[in-house]
């Protein structure tokens, strides 16, 4: 029962995009899906929510704390929970999360590429 | 609306002390490593009777010892237990944690092995546990009202979709808790790391600020006196660095979603410590998930929320560990571990207070006596923590 049930999963793997029943801002009413959210408008950086985020998609991109949608182009392939740059970045630059600190850039980061251990680091221990 | 309000009402077991419990285990807890193999007989010859084994209890001493005894006795005076069995090496310690687990009332039997073996006392130890079990089968659920339902949190195998979607969604809860006079908990001393200023402006009043910080500092001393290079592998994780966390940071701001938007830091416990006064504890603990959930039980919290990103399948022997995970990927790959799925408010198909509903929702419906995932997989991770080397 259980292999017939796997069987099952691998022939029929889940659709992404996601269906939306949220028409977001689209003034067209059409459905947008997320993927990727931030918390603060300010953020420089934003969290991928979806499986299969290619170099050179459209990202729709949902900041939570405005309820407002936001957009940027991926530069890089970025797996689901990883984080794409929203701003450029130079070594040294603050990076901000949830409108706070959330460490430092050791790599220069262009808005769109894949950000994350390679180029920031934490300012503590 | 939420779904709760002050007239809400779940099934408990009152005990002798007054607390609440959702579970009526009858437990036989080894003092120490020695007692294992006799408490896990005992616990195969009375069917319903649970063992709690445990690697540690010899030559500790000082504060390490205290918190030894603090944490069994803890465990052993959760109101999730209906009774006692206590089985240890020497009759003397034996005895400090049955004294210490019978002032709340309930019933509780210590038995020492030396001079004795094993096999006379798995035989005593094993007619106590089948007069405990058969006497706790008949306790009844009464109907208690929701602010005695102590409640605390903490998550585990993070990654970013902790701190946008599970983490939050445990804040709301706790938002609507708090208003409701519950008594609540979180910890995670070192996940704090980068918010802790946010912790700070949260507490109640200047005492506690105070005591939070001493606590805070306490622990980054003893990080800094034995890390190496840096913590890169252990905070964050492996785990969360491969789900996308790159920071203590970012982990941090996203741990802290878990105390909601609303809720004042009422007062802070050390290790395995007791809360005096409903409202939100911080509890001193480590950021191992087994290690804090054992502390939470200890403190006599009867159910935990534990938010995952990469999916973590903790459970514990006493406390019913409740999952949320908000990764669409984990939901899907790891099903048979998650209790609640909120990662529909990452498509914004649900909102935080809707989410965080489901969540009190699923608390209920556990509260009133519906297994957890991690209870029906038959995940008991007790783990005891220690300060420093033994003697």
């Amino acid at each position: 029962m259980h292999q017939l049930m796997n069987e099952h999963k691998h022939k029929h793997p889940p659709q992404y995009p996601y269906p939306h029943p949220h028409p977001h801002n689209d003034p067209t009413g059409a459905q947008e899906m997320i993927h990727f959210v931030l918390h603060d408008a300010h953020d420089s950086v934003a969290v991928v929510v979806v499986e299969g985020v290619k170099a050179g998609m459209a990202l729709n991109g949902w900041i939570m704390d405005e309820d407002r949608m936001m957009n940027v182009d991926a530069k890089q392939d970025i797996p689901i929970g990883h984080k794409v740059a929203l701003k450029n970045m130079a070594v040294g630059d603050t990076v901000i999360k949830y409108g706070i600190d959330m460490g430092k850039v050791v790599q220069a980061v262009q808005a769109g590429e894949h950000a994350h251990v390679h180029n920031i680091k934490t300012k503590r221990w | 609306m939420s779904v709760i309000d002050k007239s809400t009402t779940f099934l408990g077991y009152r005990r002798e002390n007054g607390r609440v419990g959702v579970r009526n285990h009858v437990i036989i807890l080894p003092l120490d490593d020695l007692s294992n193999a006799s408490a896990e007989a005992v616990a195969h010859n009375i069917k319903g009777a649970l063992a709690i084994p445990h690697p540690y209890g010899r030559l500790q001493f000082g504060a390490d010892l205290d918190l030894h005894f603090r944490t069994l006795i803890g465990a052993g005076c959760n109101p999730n237990v209906a009774a006692v069995v206590v089985i240890g090496i020497e009759e003397s310690w034996t005895k400090k944690v049955v004294d210490g687990i019978a002032a709340t009332g309930k019933p509780v039997l210590g038995f020492g092995i030396e001079g004795h073996g094993d096999h006379e006392t798995i035989m005593k130890a094993s007619k106590a546990a089948r007069e405990y079990v058969q006497w706790a089968s008949e306790k009844q659920r009464e109907v208690c009202p929701i602010h005695e339902l102590w409640v605390s949190t903490k998550c585990g195998e993070s990654d970013t979709t902790s701190g946008c979607g599970s983490n939050p969604t445990v804040g709301d809860a706790f938002d609507k808790l708090h208003g409701l006079g519950s008594t609540l908990c979180f910890g995670e001393t070192t996940e704090l790391t980068g918010g802790e200023h946010i912790v700070a402006a949260r507490c109640a009043n200047d005492q506690v600020r105070e005591r939070f910080m001493f606590m805070f500092d306490r622990y980054q001393d003893v990080i800094n006196r034995h890390k190496t290079s840096d913590l890169s592998d252990s905070q964050p994780t492996k785990g969360n660095i491969a789900g996308g966390l790159t920071t203590i940071e970012e982990k941090a701001l996203g741990n802290i979603q878990k105390i909601g938007k609303k809720c004042s830091v009422d007062g802070v416990l050390d290790k395995a410590e007791m809360p005096t006064h409903p409202g939100l504890w911080f509890m001193d603990s480590s950021s191992a998930a087994a290690e804090m959930v054992t502390l939470c039980a200890a403190s006599g919290y009867v159910v935990h929320f534990f938010p995952t990103g990469q999916g973590n399948v903790i459970g514990n022997p006493i406390l019913p560990v409740i999952k949320i995970c908000a990764n669409p990927r984990t939901v899907r790959l790891m099903s048979e571990h998650v209790d609640v799925d909120s990662s529909g408010l990452l498509q914004r198909e649900i909102t935080l207070d809707q989410a965080g509903d489901k969540l009190l929702e699923n608390m209920l419906r556990t509260a009133n006596g519906r297994l957890t995932a991690a209870e029906a997989l038959g995940h008991r991770e007790f783990v005891l923590t220690r300060l420093y080397e033994s003697a």
